[in-house]
């Protein structure tokens, strides 16, 4: 890259249960929370001085419509000579926002942008208005179970018979039981925005912590949850992610310009790469966008510290930690838990990803490298590889 | 826990506002404990905002109750999107049928907010949208309030004829010292009900912090977990010793004087005595005190007048009495006045800035043509200069005005109004003229204020679109717009003027083409009364003061000043040959137009008033004078007759259009009802029509 981008700060929402506390909020609504309560978080940064606002949702309609990006911008109150626009790559929408921001500073284009995401699916039910060409089935492009994001979990389970549901399951409590562990620690509530929901019934209340997380999960209670997307088969609501509502922004800078404004720096990017799988098994994407990313980077899996991978399905996590020999529980995986328990806001995760990996680096300056990577429908991987910015060698 | 009670009976079914209450977290603001939120929400949008009735006033008192239960470290309440609280339902009021229901909703209203005071807990009211009268006052009773940017706030009550009675009379001067509050409660209430921004609001100490709207419930959390660390401290006066109550009070009681012509009226009044009490009472003291003057008020025939003539004004805004479909009023996308002078060129301005489209004007030479198109220009310039309206929208409307001193250039319109001299023949004339430029559809429409329209619209080849339209002056301030029907106006034609007239966002009514239409017919009747009585020998002084106790935004004379004697005069001529010589010309005002003097009182330097010596020379020595009281009775009876043969006529459809005529179109006080209410309660109706204008408890007590 021409020059460094860095990650200067990223928060969230809280994440809400589909249906749940933000069932009468607006999409746009969460993601002006969030803006606002990066901004506020980083009152160095004028808000004048931001160059661009990218905003990611997978389905971009009523309140996520009108192109999201400019319109969460001037809704946020930000100068209306601070452009934005929208973003779309389905679950890795965030995380292509922060790489499109990124190309933008490394061109030298820009200085300092926000990248975000947001889902209410509550609002927008998964496949929403889709309209998948007939041509796709015709002419076996695909096969049907590549349009049906349960149905790809199952296939990987086909696909890689040695990741047992037994595994998958025990794989989700263990991200349930890291939840709890964080959030009793405090690590989790540090970068999330409180944010106010209305209820027409019970009042407004104020979120502060996600509502999709399950503390009490156990085998025996997750060994007896139906497998929807097929008859005898291992995914379960309680080995994917939920469907939920929430959203993420992160502020990105060159490395200059934060430097210049004494802007914190919580990660440096080193690469990114995405790459396509076959559809029908989309879970397995990670692979081989991490397999370009580090080729780029020059690295190996190795050298990689810290991971935060998206929890979509358990099965999609175990096929990556597989591929590259790392244990089930490697306690450098997801060590806040992960989409499982906290949810998966389709297009608002990358960010989240990426927030956890910056309190990782933080926290551990032993890591010098640390990865965020996630798989997308219709077979894809995107990965971002991260340097910590408060390595020491020991 | 306050006292059960019932909506009185008749009264329309309470919209309830919930009180709900949920727990927030301090911890994520870095607080500790949690807050007990309470949300008012009538579940419906912003149209109808949260009110307080008996059921809803219970509903908040549980909520109370509940969080007081939960023990948090702090209670407060909100709104729901764009509204905190709209105040009392006012719609059960006009029913309540006995002073023991007025008490007991005023005690109610107390019983349940001042727990919001005692209750031991830090409180705080995040106002985050409009807050009036007792919706603004349960934040009064909250140790600490927020406001949203973007809200609206006021205390009405005084305006409609109340007081703030569930606790605001008291608290507000105690909070913000007497000048303030006097600024809030009267002032602002009698000045069209201003209401506060939220930066006069902080100003005036009434919130402690303004916040955005976007995050306005998270911010607002924050600041009283900033509070309750002590972090942040809100210093409040003592104002019992403040040296400004006597001169305050007496600010209070002039501006009351001044709106209402010198009367002293109840609601004013009894206000001024509820903040001069907040000096030295207690609370307690002082809220027993708003409960008894709102149960006097509330049983008093004067406030049953202004819930009505309140309720008249607000529904007739929506709804023209009598008007004909909607959907039939034709497109206007060009627009003429003929005439340039002031009132031509105010009207040009007004349409212009409501529809949007090209305007041409037009006068008897292109020098007074375009001395009305600069006059126009220069408006614009001026608004925005004021920052009223866009530098673009200036432009943009500045383009569109034009004037000509040829007629040609009206070829095109789809509306034009004339405004030229009050002369038949030359409106007559002028018409012909029009139709052979403009389209048969185009409405012809006349400004006259007491000409025929029928007589202009005869002889012409589409006489059913012609119609009246007649503002009242000034004529972008004056809410009332009267709109004549011929015996050929069509229904296309009305349609059109009224979605005219709702684009200039005027109240209207519907009337026969008759002589004076509604108001000027009333207005001249009762000036002719007066002016007979000083023909007739009465000292000026005792016939200009003789309604002096009604309430009245100025004397008879006073208007006269302000309409001018010239009009004044050919008004009153017009309507002594059209319906007869109870339409008097008094001699005095046509020597006064004779001899140029233009008003019947002069401003000296210090402000004070004086009659014209000049104007005073010119009355005749006669030697029946007239008391006071034999003056108001014949005024009144003047009117109560008028009115009845308007009725009886078909000038007008309904006694409370009559109302609304002389709310809107004369300024006439709303305790009076406009007018027909006050004269049923002063019998005047019955004894000179033989019947009331309205039945007892419609705008009286039942």
């Amino acid at each position: 890259m021409s020059r460094s981008v860095v990650l200067v700060d990223a928060v969230r929402t809280p994440f809400g249960k589909a249906g749940g506390i933000y069932a009468a909020t607006r999409a746009d609504d969460l993601m002006v929370r969030a803006i606002r309560g990066l901004l506020e978080r980083n009152p160095k940064v004028d808000p004048s001085a931001i160059e661009d606002v990218a905003i990611a949702a997978a389905t971009q309609t009523g309140d996520q419509g009108m192109n999201i990006g400019r319109s969460a911008a001037l809704l946020s109150g930000l100068p209306n000579t601070v452009p934005g626009y929208s973003i779309d790559r389905w679950c890795a929408g965030a995380l292509t926002a922060v790489t499109t921001i990124a190309g933008a500073i490394a061109m030298g284009t820009n200085e300092i942008a926000i990248a975000g995401g947001v889902e209410h699916m509550g609002n927008h039910p998964i496949g929403e208005g889709l309209d998948p060409n007939p041509r796709y089935l015709a002419e076996r492009i695909v096969e049907q179970d590549a349009l049906a994001m349960g149905a790809t979990a199952e296939r990987l389970h086909d696909r890689f018979p040695h990741l047992t549901r037994e595994r998958t399951d025990r794989y989700a409590m263990n991200s349930q039981l890291k939840t709890v562990k964080a959030y009793s620690q405090g690590k989790i509530q540090r970068d999330l925005i409180p944010m106010a929901a209305r209820s027409v019934e019970f009042g407004w209340a104020v979120a502060t912590a996600d509502e999709a997380p399950r503390p009490q999960t156990t085998m025996e209670g997750l060994a007896g949850l139906k497998t929807p997307f097929r008859p005898s088969g291992r995914v379960t609501p309680g080995n994917s992610s939920g469907l939920n509502d929430g959203a993420t922004a992160a502020l990105l800078a060159s490395q200059d310009k934060a430097l210049e404004l004494g802007l914190t720096i919580k990660a440096k990017m080193l690469t990114y790469a995405f790459a396509g799988v076959e559809p029908e098994i989309m879970g397995y994407g990670p692979v081989p966008s991490t397999l370009k990313a580090l080729k780029q980077a020059g690295l190996t899996i190795e050298d990689i510290g810290a991971f935060e991978i998206n929890e979509a399905f358990a099965v999609q996590v175990l096929a990556f930690l597989d591929h590259f020999a790392i244990a089930d529980d490697d306690p450098r995986v997801n060590p806040y838990g992960g989409a499982i328990a906290v949810g998966h806001p389709l297009a608002s995760s990358g960010i989240r990803l990426i927030l956890n990996l910056a309190r990782t680096f933080e926290a551990q300056p032993d890591v010098q490298y640390g990865i965020t990577t996630m798989c997308v429908g219709l077979g894809m991987g995107g990965t971002i590889i991260w340097e910590n910015p408060h390595f020491k060698k020991s | 826990m306050a006292t059960q009670i019932k909506l009185p009976e008749g009264a329309p079914e309470e919209v309830i506002t919930n009180a709900l209450v949920r727990d927030v977290d301090l911890t994520a603001f870095g607080g500790q404990g949690s807050i007990s939120l309470i949300t008012l929400d009538n579940g419906q949008d912003h149209n109808r905002p949260n009110t307080f009735g008996p059921a809803s006033l219970q509903s908040l008192d549980t909520a109370i109750t509940d969080a007081i239960a939960r023990k948090p470290a702090a209670i407060a309440i909100t709104g729901k999107p764009f509204i905190f609280a709209a105040g009392a339902d006012l719609s059960a009021l006009s029913f309540i049928q006995e002073r023991t229901q007025s008490l007991a909703i005023g005690k109610l209203g107390h019983d349940v907010f001042r727990r919001l005071n005692e209750c031991g807990i830090p409180t705080f009211a995040f106002i985050n949208g409009l807050a009036l009268g007792g919706g603004l006052e349960v934040g009064l009773h909250c140790n600490y309030r927020t406001l949203a940017s973007t809200a609206f706030t006021a205390l009405p009550e005084v305006f409609l004829g109340l007081v703030p009675g569930w606790g605001g009379s008291t608290i507000l001067p105690k909070l913000i010292g007497p000048e303030r509050a006097v600024q809030v409660i009267m002032l602002n209430a009698l000045s069209n009900n201003t209401m506060m921004k939220a930066s006069d609001a902080l100003k005036l100490g009434i919130a402690d912090a303004v916040f955005e709207p976007a995050d306005f419930i998270e911010r607002s959390i924050a600041f009283a977990v900033s509070i309750l660390s002590g972090a942040k401290k809100i210093e409040r006066k003592d104002y019992s010793n403040d040296p400004a109550w006597e001169s305050a009070l007496a600010t209070g009681k002039a501006a009351a004087l001044k709106k209402f012509g010198g009367a002293q009226i109840p609601a004013p009044t009894k206000a001024l005595e509820l903040i001069a009490s907040a000096q030295t009472n207690t609370l307690s003291q002082g809220f027993d005190a708003e409960d008894q003057v709102l149960a006097d008020l509330m049983m008093s025939d004067s406030l049953r007048a202004s819930l009505y003539a309140f309720n008249l004004i607000q529904k007739k805004r929506k709804k023209v009495e009598g008007a004909p479909k909607p959907a039939l009023a034709r497109k206007v996308t060009k627009v003429g006045v003929v005439g340039a002078g002031l009132m031509a060129s105010q009207l040009a301005l007004l349409l212009l800035k409501s529809l949007k489209c090209p305007v041409v004007m037009s006068d008897i030479d292109q020098e007074r043509a375009d001395k009305g198109v600069a006059w126009v220009k220069n408006e614009l310039v001026k608004a925005a200069q004021k920052q009223r309206m866009s530098a673009e929208s200036a432009q943009r409307l500045g383009l569109l005005i034009s004037g000509s001193a040829d007629n040609s250039v009206f070829a095109g319109c789809d509306f034009i109004i004339e405004a030229i001299f009050e002369e038949l023949s030359l409106k007559q004339e002028l018409f012909k003229k029009l139709e052979a430029i403009v389209s048969p559809e185009c409405v012809l429409a006349t400004n006259t204020s007491s000409l025929s329209v029928e007589k202009m619209s005869q002889g012409l080849k589409n006489p059913e679109r012609v119609v009246g339209f007649h503002f009242f002056n000034p004529v972008a301030v004056m809410p009332l717009l009267e709109v004549a029907r011929t015996s050929t106006t069509d229904d296309a034609t009305t349609a059109t003027a009224i979605a005219v007239g709702k684009e200039l966002k005027k109240v209207m009514i519907i009337c026969k083409d008759a002589p004076g239409f509604v108001v000027n017919r009333l207005l001249t009747r009762f000036m002719g009364e007066i002016t007979d009585a000083v023909d007739e020998g009465t000292p000026p002084a005792v016939a200009d003061s003789a309604m002096n106790s009604i309430g009245f935004p100025m004397s008879p004379f006073q208007l006269l000043d302000l309409v001018g004697p010239g009009v004044g005069l050919h008004v009153a001529k017009t309507l002594h040959t059209n319906l007869g010589p109870r339409y008097r010309i008094s001699p005095t005002m046509e020597a006064m137009v004779e001899k140029g003097i233009r008003t019947f009182y002069l401003k000296n330097e210090d402000g004070t008033v004086v009659a014209n010596p000049a104007a005073l020379a010119l009355i005749g020595q006669a030697g029946s004078p007239s008391t006071q009281e034999q003056v108001r009775t014949r005024a009144l009876t003047a009117l109560a007759i008028e009115a009845r043969m308007m009725l009886d006529e078909g000038v007008i459809a309904t006694a409370a259009e009559i109302d609304l005529c002389m709310l809107m179109g004369a300024g006439w006080p709303m305790h009076l009802g406009g007018i027909l209410p006050y004269l049923d309660r002063e019998g005047i109706s019955d004894s000179v029509c033989a019947s009331r204008f309205h039945p007892a408890g419609v705008a009286s007590l039942p």
